[in-house]
């Protein structure tokens, strides 16, 4: 079959938050690729996406960024698909993919700073963005994972949390909501999908695309301890022992808030949060300090250990 | 005349009679719920047109009034003065002095896209939340909100250097607001990580923070970035109809 070499090597951007807070993140991507077989050629002297914060200046700022980012990929590393595993820089590059295939302003705007800042105009179609979540799906898939699970993490029930920036707005994820094998926007299921590869039990968890409030983790802290609480509680109504995360900002922003919340609000909550790849990576055979474990904020160690995974 | 859109109006504008006989038909309760009669004088007609000019608004005129973006809001389920389209509707016709009532929440938008994933008509609601945030803030009718102080560090980091640093981000904001770094929960939090750590690790994080990360031979992208800010900052201030259009 064709389509079993897909997504052997890709370029990577980790972005800022994942050599940052987000460095498990890192760790366990790149650790799980390797246990996988799937290559990662990091995306030469990159630059920040601009997250959630500069297209609140300009959005056109940020449609430059994320263009530089796809620009080296292609015109100087000859790849055509960028893996990003956070959200945020997900989102922001298939934003300016879309921007750029329709916006005539956009295009402007990016060939005009992109000339000046003295490199190649990236032009739409010239890479495909992928997830963290993809690339695994499609590239190892449910079948070609579980014949790797060394270690079944068939005794950890898992709510997945996919947040906001990974299905919305609809517009800019064009291959999603294409029935059957496709990602849905409005029930993601890929997490799901490859958790349950991994012999894990996904329970029934309506707060999937919840907002955790993690553009205003810190300017307006009170309401993201509420979003962030109702999650967790949620979570734990599921009959979750762990919340599995796909984005570095939604993982600190569970991280941080199920603490606030309690020294705040006086309700604590037990339900660990890990990223999906560090799930991956133990079923995988991987230690848990390979994926990264001891770095979260959230201690799972304890957990693991009784659960066999450590 | 009996009203159907109360998350319109305001509630004291509302008025509904227990008892109530009109042309001899009884209209008690629901049915005789009124809107105060009032008279608007200070029409803004350039609003919608000046929210329009600013990134993310550029869609207003779109909207319908179905209420999708309302009804899908994050931080209406929590705030439920927290409500786009009574703003957007208000900003379409015009009504500047009851937009203004709600100037201190409007930034509150935390930029989830479920609005702009239920809306019909593609208005795109967070952008304009957003171009609303700027648009009191560059009027003068608010001080800078904390998320638009947030942005701001943040850009400047990115627009300087490329690539961000997430502590020396938190540590300015938090000063710029006023706030102690010695939050509790961010002690906790320090704690709980500082306890697990490998040297090895915390080595690295403290050389990131010594030796910021910065995207190499970034200077001319920086030079066309600071200039691109400038020439924003200029259309904006002269579509607002704010002084000469120099930045401030």
């Amino acid at each position: 079959m064709s389509e079993e070499r897909k997504y052997e090597r890709v370029a990577y951007y980790p972005g800022c938050a994942l050599e940052g807070t987000g460095h498990a993140y890192n760790r366990s991507t790149k650790a799980v690729g390797k246990a996988l077989g799937l290559k990662l050629d990091e995306v030469k002297n990159w630059n920040c996406c601009g997250a959630m914060e500069v297209k609140n200046i300009d959005p056109k700022i940020q449609t430059y960024l994320s263009s530089r980012v796809m620009s080296i990929a292609a015109n100087e590393m000859g790849h055509d698909v960028v893996m990003a595993p956070c959200n945020g820089c997900y989102h922001n590059l298939k934003k300016a993919e879309y921007d750029l295939e329709h916006d005539g302003k956009s295009r402007e705007v990016v060939g005009r700073l992109s000339e000046k800042a003295g490199h190649e105009t990236y032009e739409a179609g010239r890479v495909e963005t992928i997830h963290a979540l993809d690339w695994i799906k499609d590239g190892i898939g449910e079948d070609g994972l579980k014949a790797k699970v060394k270690n079944s993490l068939q005794s950890v029930k898992i709510a997945n949390y996919y947040g906001c920036m990974y299905t919305r707005p609809r517009h800019i994820f064009p291959e999603k909501d294409k029935g059957p094998g496709s990602e849905s926007t409005s029930e993601p299921h890929f997490m799901d999908d490859l958790l349950a590869a991994a012999g894990a039990e996904n329970v029934d968890f309506p707060l999937k695309t919840a907002c955790c409030g993690g553009a205003h983790t810190l300017s307006d802290s009170d309401i993201s301890t509420k979003l962030v609480l109702n999650i967790l509680e949620a979570a734990e109504t599921a009959g979750a022992d762990v919340i599995a995360t796909e984005c570095p900002t939604c993982h600190t922003g569970l991280e941080m808030h199920q603490i606030r919340a309690e020294k705040r609000l006086g309700r604590k909550t037990t339900v660990k949060i890990l990223y999906f790849t560090q799930l991956l990576g133990i079923a995988l055979g991987l230690s848990p300090r390979k994926v990264g474990v001891h770095e979260n904020v959230s201690d799972s160690r304890g957990f693991l250990k009784e659960k066999g995974l450590a | 005349m009996p009203i159907h859109e109360q998350s319109l109006i305001r509630p004291e504008n509302i008025r509904t009679h227990d008892e109530l006989v009109l042309d001899g038909i009884d209209v008690s309760g629901h049915w005789s719920t009124f809107i105060e009669p009032r008279v608007v004088t200070d029409y803004n007609e350039a609003l919608e047109d000046e929210i329009a000019a600013l990134p993310g608004g550029e869609n207003i005129h779109r909207c319908w009034q179905c209420g999708s973006c309302t009804n899908s809001c994050t931080v209406n389920a929590v705030n439920p003065d927290f409500n786009p389209r009574y703003w957007i509707y208000l900003i379409r016709m015009g009504m500047e002095s009851e937009l203004l009532r709600d100037r201190d929440i409007i930034w509150q938008c935390v930029s989830c896209n479920k609005c702009t994933y239920a809306c019909p008509r593609d208005v795109e609601p967070e952008g304009v939340m957003k171009a609303t945030a700027h648009w009191l803030e560059k009027k003068g009718h608010t001080p800078k909100s904390p998320s638009i102080i947030f942005d701001e560090i943040f850009a400047d980091q990115v627009i300087a250097r490329g690539k961000i640093e997430e502590s020396s981000i938190i540590r300015k904001f938090l000063k710029r607001t006023g706030q102690p770094l010695m939050q509790d929960w961010l002690i906790a939090m320090a704690r709980g990580l500082l306890m697990k750590l490998p040297v090895g690790l915390m080595r690295r994080m403290g050389l990131a923070m010594l030796f910021r990360p910065r995207t190499a031979g970034w200077s001319k992208a920086r030079a066309a970035l600071e200039e691109y800010v400038e020439e924003c900052e200029r259309e904006q201030r002269r579509a607002l109809g704010l002084g000469n259009g120099k930045p401030e």
